[in-house]
């Protein structure tokens, strides 16, 4: 059985409010049927937007989408049948959790033994049996969330969507409703659209992320590949920690380029620039980076410990680099003792592989 | 044993229950200070004041001390047949005291009320008294019954008997169109007079109908100001406020310019052909007048206790109702709407029990047919000094607010009210 690739399609998607100012611009996207997608952006980047077009709550003001081939511009949201998490969760305060998960389900004049067994199902699916009869002000901020999702599922719905549904939660219980978001969704192989800041969030849960600035996609992609290989600037400065230097383009092959910065010379990984003389902005993971290296690595300097933060399971240490004084290198707390004093000087190496010369900022 | 066993010490060995009371008196003294001016004047203000009213509204002594000798002799009398020769002895020992202090007038209006026509035998009697035609050597009782044949009649004696309670339920009565016969039974007054019930129902009809007015009114306009952007709502508030800010009276007066035969509407309504130009339409002095001008005044009362309330609604719950299949009327009819009840239930209430008390409006532009009970309150306070029975008509009211408060709080449930 092959999926449906274009199951929800933005086609040339433009939103402006004020006629002004274009907070969505010239979004294309194809979101594949049974996808968990997740558009992921600083706040006022336009993801937002994106959803409550799809919803039914924000018309494009030019474009259209089409959810499974239909274009829906013109179809009111409580026609469409699509499933919607709200931020701040939007349980009917006035309702018990049966009440409000039989609320799509009656608007749809289910019958009731149906209605019963679809709530049974969707309340078991969040393990939250036994608890129909509750209000919602009667329960914790997790099973409030959970009651949530359980109702934009519980009518079947082709397309969930999720604007930040676990905003307001605690850490740990973000985590472990990560997990359980993402269950429920390999389960019952609903298409998810999930909006979020977090990138962390983003990372775990998603099967591709589409990462919002300023109205555009920057970059849309695996989590994996989004990381590992971002492919501007904005993206590795978004996604996860990243060190940067700015220089230029002094030398340049297939893969590698020699950078010229300020005060030094590395070699890099050309992502971006293509020529001689092109300025660059070189980012590197801080994790890729290693102290007093073993093998031998591309790029060797030596650098002077400005500052030491203990993280529990990692040291992270702010190093002068190469003029760098924001170089930040993570060392993992195992047993090998490393002398990271304030004021030492450390070798540090990396492979040019893992410098990628990006788009100067 | 045991509780004494389990009380719980402070680290300096008090109980820990007084410690804690000691720690915390200073704070309660400060609250009740800081609260103290106010109920203060409350007791002042309203407390004492109601119960003033109360007391005048059933206070029936100032008979009672004209004729302390005579109640006291009726004690053992029947009642059935002429009182004796004591009671007729005391009484008129009384009547020579009120006599020297030129109180035998009151007297005389005072129990004229109870039955007609004591009026003239008392008037008689005094002038006996004053020229001391009675000889109170023979029998006091042969001389009073010879004064005018009425004093011969048992039902007028009856009648001073009924007057010797001290306290009385006639203005209540009286405010119900109802009285005590002589048999001492509740009985309704003719129907030519009875006007008092006509105006306790129009006065329960238009406080319903002026908040069912309001309500119709002033929902929608709460909703849109709660959902407008800040910049319309603002202006829009300003508003639904300016009436307060505005004199009642302007505003009756404006509404009188506007209603009246010559007036704005009529004009407009001649204008565009609505009505002939010698056929238009009374909207003043009659209900009309009362239900336009009470609505527009009472408004605010009504929107802003919805608007309240409706500014914590999440419009993100409208959404929700849309987006799992709600039609919008759905949406709003079982998301909405149940989470504005409490700013429908006070902004009903306080409309409801604003308008069942209201007095100038009505007074202005309710003419004959537009009076409410408080009209004929201040009637009574400033016309006829009845200030007994207006006490009454006023507790009247005040019991029917509370009756309908309590009412409401079995409904909805005051915790549910929510005023701002």
């Amino acid at each position: 059985m092959s999926k449906n690739t274009e199951f929800v399609k933005f086609d040339k998607v433009d939103k402006s409010y004020d006629g002004k100012v274009l907070v969505v611009k010239d979004l294309n996207l194809n979101i594949s049927e049974g996808e968990f997608i997740t558009m992921l952006g600083p706040s006022g980047s336009g993801k937002t937007t994106c959803l409550m077009m799809l919803a039914g709550f924000e018309t494009p003001t030019n474009g259209e989408i089409y959810l499974d081939s239909n274009p829906i511009s013109n179809i009111p949201p409580h026609k469409r049948g699509i499933g919607m998490v709200f931020q701040n969760y939007a349980l009917f305060p006035h309702m018990t959790v049966y009440e409000n998960l039989a609320f799509p389900l009656r608007v749809r004049k289910v019958q009731k033994d149906e209605i019963d067994k679809k709530v049974d199902k969707a309340l078991s699916m969040v393990s939250l049996s036994g608890f129909e009869s509750r209000m919602p002000a009667q329960l914790s901020g997790g099973q409030q969330q959970r009651v949530a999702v359980a109702r934009a599922l519980v009518f079947d719905p082709a397309v969930v969507l999720m604007d930040e549904p676990l905003g307001a939660l605690d850490k740990n219980l973000r985590e472990s409703m990560q997990y359980e978001i993402k269950h429920i969704h390999e389960n019952i192989g609903v298409t998810v659209v999930y909006v979020t800041h977090d990138q962390g969030e983003a990372l775990t849960m998603s099967n591709r992320i589409a990462v919002f600035n300023d109205g555009k996609v920057q970059q849309l992609s695996s989590p994996d590949k989004l990381y590992e290989e971002p492919v501007n600037s904005f993206v590795a400065e978004f996604i996860g920690e990243n060190n940067t230097f700015g220089g230029e383009v002094t030398d340049i092959s297939k893969d590698v380029c020699k950078v010229k910065l300020q005060n030094g010379e590395i070699l890099a990984n050309p992502v971006s620039v293509t020529s001689k003389g092109d300025k660059t902005t070189v980012s590197i993971r801080p994790e890729r980076a290693l102290i007093n290296p073993k093998d031998k690595m591309d790029n060797n300097q030596t650098g002077k410990i400005e500052e030491v933060i203990y993280h529990g399971d990692h040291t992270r240490v702010r190093l002068d680099l190469l003029g760098n004084k924001e170089f930040i290198l993570k060392v993992p707390n195992s047993s090998n003792e490393l002398d990271l004093k304030l004021g030492n000087e450390i070798k540090v190496g990396w492979n040019s592989q893992d410098a990628r010369a990006l788009d100067p900022k | 044993m045991s509780s004494e066993t389990k009380q719980i010490l402070t680290t300096d060995g008090i109980p820990l229950e007084i410690s804690l009371k000691k720690a915390e008196r200073k704070n309660k003294i400060r609250a009740f200070l800081l609260v103290a001016p106010l109920l203060l004047f409350l007791i002042i203000t309203y407390i004492f004041p109601i119960g003033e009213m109360f007391t005048r509204s059933i206070d029936d002594k100032m008979i009672t001390n004209m004729l302390p000798k005579t109640f006291k002799s009726m004690e053992t009398w029947d009642g059935k047949e002429l009182p004796s020769e004591e009671v007729f002895a005391s009484f008129l020992s009384d009547f020579k005291i009120l006599v020297e202090k030129k109180e035998h007038g009151k007297l005389a209006q005072r129990l004229n009320k109870e039955k007609n026509g004591f009026n003239t035998i008392t008037k008689k009697l005094f002038r006996q008294v004053k020229r001391n035609k009675i000889d109170e050597t023979q029998s006091i009782k042969e001389q009073i019954m010879k004064v005018h044949k009425r004093w011969r009649n048992v039902e007028y004696w009856q009648a001073i008997k009924r007057t010797a309670p001290p306290y009385t339920s006639a203005k209540y009565l009286k405010a119900m169109d109802m009285y005590l016969n002589e048999d001492n039974k509740i009985t309704q007054v003719s129907e030519d007079r009875r006007i008092h019930r006509i105006l306790w129902l129009r006065t329960v009809e238009v406080a319903f109908f002026v908040t069912v007015f309001c309500f119709l009114m002033g929902y929608p306009i709460a909703h849109l100001l709660a959902t407008l952007p800040m910049k319309y709502s603002n202006l829009l508030m300003i508003c639904v406020l300016l009436p307060f800010w505005t004199s009642l009276l302007v505003r009756t007066a404006s509404w009188m310019i506007l209603l009246q035969q010559q007036g704005v509407v009529n004009d407009f309504f001649v204008l565009i052909g609505l009505v002939s130009d010698d056929n238009r339409p009374e909207m003043m002095y009659n209900k009309v007048g009362t239900y336009v001008a009470m609505t527009q005044i009472l408004l605010p009362f009504m929107v802003l206790p919805l608007y309240s309330v409706m500014k914590t609604i999440s419009p993100s719950l409208m959404r929700a109702g849309k987006s799992l299949g709600g039609t919008p009327f759905v949406a709003f009819w079982k998301v909405y709407f149940p989470l504005t009840i409490p700013g429908i239930g006070a902004g009903c209430l306080l409309v409801f029990i604003l308008a069942i008390g209201y007095y100038i409006t009505p007074a202005l532009v309710g003419g004959a047919s537009g009076t409410l009970i408080s009209n004929q309150i201040a009637y009574h306070m400033k016309t006829t000094l009845d200030w007994s029975f207006a006490s009454a008509m006023g507790l009247m009211l005040l019991g029917g607010v509370l009756v309908i408060y309590w009412l409401y709080n079995k409904l909805v449930g005051v915790d549910n009210i929510k005023l701002g």
